[in-house]
């Protein structure tokens, strides 16, 4: 097969094809940006929900942690512990989270531990907040079950 | 060593190897405290250990392509490099941004490394794999700024080859794609869909770039091929894999907020993806047939042979398992996607980069035919040490990434995350004994370093 391409043709496919991807890309990122508010309900982005997101990032969640199913596979998936442990009530789920934050790192032996992190309640709040507004989000459908 | 100026490669390639070596350390790490949770807790946590694992993967591939490329491009230019000082002067603040900042990861608790680098005048911390605080990433940019302009003066007073003209697109292409480290939206889902504007189109493209142009260029070394013949396989490759890399970062974007439409580019774009890889399977065994010379160091070619095929299996085939909208539905987030990422890493990046050394590095040692048999014979041992203890960490990894699944996603008997993981702990055991293995493999190739020549007879 390759005894019928020439290394000339082979350059025009690597410069035409690799811009002709690039062009797509590019117009499909901008439909994407476009569109991304709406399916994450930007609008109900608080500044608790924001607030939230820089404690994920300050504390490293991501770090053992999948959300959205994108990180460490360390510790469970968070997109949808809001309705695993909070039953989808948001009173219900900000008292879990106060509770389990503050019991941190449980005592059970050889358990995999998560940290203390001292936060404050407002600060955990925050992160509940966070965590409630992702799992609003519009992800296709994913994840496939409530165990995440 | 034809240029005086390719000698800055070495200590590039050397402390690239002592980075190897601790990443898989601390993959070791990892893989016990995923069988016990109360290893090293609370000293190191696992967030902590897994930013330095792969950190230390990121910076040792890059220290790998940079002393490949100091080595390689004045060869291909015919001239010296445009300023080795400047490459020496890099090396040592690349090294001294990257030995801090990891020291920063194990003796200061990320909160607070956070608050001490800035990171509240520009917040770019805490997402995966770009958890450097801000000074590093600036550190980061400025040295490769200062390499690229060194290749680039290099490349503009010499020869220009196609080998030269690929690597530099792939080193621009790294440049600015990591710019979009610096952007990190409010809104996590935008955050997202930008952080993969870096990961996938680093990995998944420009480095593919740069890991064509190195494999080129120690074919053509090895098996003295025709130019001609060798530059229009490069293309080939790097237009399968330009053609099926960028819009196959839409693989990354079927379940994390991004539009439809992603489910169908994403699905048919990288099911092409393996194509590059199967083409360089084939381009380093043609080469390897119709060579017209026969190198002594045979090494350099075994390991560019196995580059490709690993390459193929650990980014191909693996990536290709879970790669379609329908099958990644069940497989996002799951030990399958640890899986395609240590057989990726490791048989394209990390394997490209023995390739190199082991080509180059005789060579700087004054011993331009090659180690002796006896090295080579160590070497071709740790290789294939090395190559089972990936596969079979691979392996596990993907019988954990299942059972997984199988628990926590099909069916109507689901168990949690944490008690399916319990049921997957004998598997952990066996990817541990794997990493071992593939520690086992390194200390050997280390060990081929130092294996003297046997005495002449008279």
């Amino acid at each position: 097969m390759t005894e019928r391409i020439t290394k000339s043709m082979a350059k025009n496919i690597y410069y035409g094809g690799g811009t002709f991807a690039l062009m797509i890309f590019i117009a499909l990122t901008f439909d994407t940006v476009h569109q991304i508010p709406k399916r994450s309900n930007q609008q109900n982005m608080t500044e608790s929900v924001v607030a939230g997101k820089k404690l994920w990032e300050k504390n490293d969640c991501v770090g053992c942690h999948t959300i959205v199913g994108e990180g460490a596979y360390y510790a469970p998936e968070l997109m949808n512990v809001f309705q695993r442990r909070g039953a989808s009530d948001e009173a219900t789920f900000k008292a879990y989270m106060q509770g389990w934050m503050a019991a941190q790192p449980l005592s059970a032996p050889n358990r995999r531990k998560m940290p203390q992190f001292h936060l404050t309640p407002a600060e955990v709040d925050h992160l509940s907040d966070f965590l409630i507004w992702t799992s609003k989000v519009n992800a296709n459908d994913w994840p496939p079950t409530i165990e995440g | 060593m034809k240029y005086t100026s390719q000698a800055v490669a070495k200590p590039y390639f050397i402390f690239a190897l002592i980075l190897l070596a601790g990443e898989i350390l601390f993959g070791l790490l990892m893989g016990i405290q995923y069988i016990w949770g109360d290893f090293l807790f609370p000293l190191i946590p696992f967030n902590v250990l897994r930013m330095v694992h792969t950190n230390l993967l990121i910076v040792l591939l890059l220290f790998g392509f940079m002393g490949a490329t100091y080595y390689l491009v004045p060869e291909e230019t015919e001239t010296e490099l445009w300023s080795p000082k400047l490459a020496i002067i890099t090396f040592w603040v690349f090294a001294a941004a990257g030995v801090a900042t990891i020291l920063g990861y194990l003796f200061v608790p990320y909160a607070e490394l956070t608050e001490l680098t800035f990171n509240n005048l520009l917040p770019t911390m805490g997402r995966e794999f770009l958890e450097q605080p801000l000074p590093t990433k600036v550190g980061i940019v400025i040295v490769v700024l200062s390499y690229l302009l060194n290749v680039t003066m290099t490349v503009i007073k010499g020869r220009k080859t196609v080998i030269t003209t690929v690597l530099l697109t792939g080193l621009l292409g790294l440049a600015v794609f990591f710019l979009f480290a610096f952007y990190v939206p409010d809104n996590l889902i935008m955050d997202k869909f930008f952080w993969w504007f870096t990961v996938h189109l680093w990995v998944e493209a420009t480095w593919e770039l740069i890991l064509g142009a190195i494999l080129a260029f120690v074919l053509i070394k090895v098996t003295g091929v025709d130019r001609e013949h060798i530059d229009k396989w490069l293309y080939l490759i790097i237009a399968m894999t330009m053609v099926s890399g960028i819009l196959g970062t839409g693989h990354h974007f079927f379940y994390m907020g991004a539009p439809e439409y992603w489910l169908w580019i994403g699905s048919i774009s990288s099911a092409v993806e393996p194509l590059p890889f199967l083409l360089m399977i084939l381009f380093a065994f043609t080469m390897a047939r119709d060579r017209k010379i026969k190198h002594d160091n045979e090494m350099a070619l075994t390991w560019a042979k196995g580059t490709a095929v690993m390459g193929f299996i650990g980014a191909g085939v693996w990536g290709f398992f879970h790669t379609l909208a329908p099958v990644n539905m069940f497989t996002h987030g799951t030990q399958l996607t640890a899986a395609h990422g240590h057989l990726s890493f490791y048989g394209a990046y990390v394997m490209i980069i023995f390739t190199m050394i082991s080509y180059a590095m005789p060579i700087l040692r004054g011993r331009p035919h090659g180690n002796c048999k006896k090295a080579q014979k160590v070497e071709l041992a740790s290789f294939w040490i090395m190559n089972i203890g990936m596969v079979g960490l691979t392996l596990a990894l993907s019988a954990a990434g299942i059972v997984q699944i199988l628990d926590q996603r099909v069916g109507t008997e689901l168990i949690g995350f944490m008690e399916s993981q319990e049921s997957i702990a004998g598997i952990y055991m066996i990817r541990a004994g794997f990493g071992v293995l593939v520690f086992a493999g390194l200390l050997t190739y280390f060990y081929s370093f130092f294996v003297k020549e046997e005495p002449q007879q008279a």
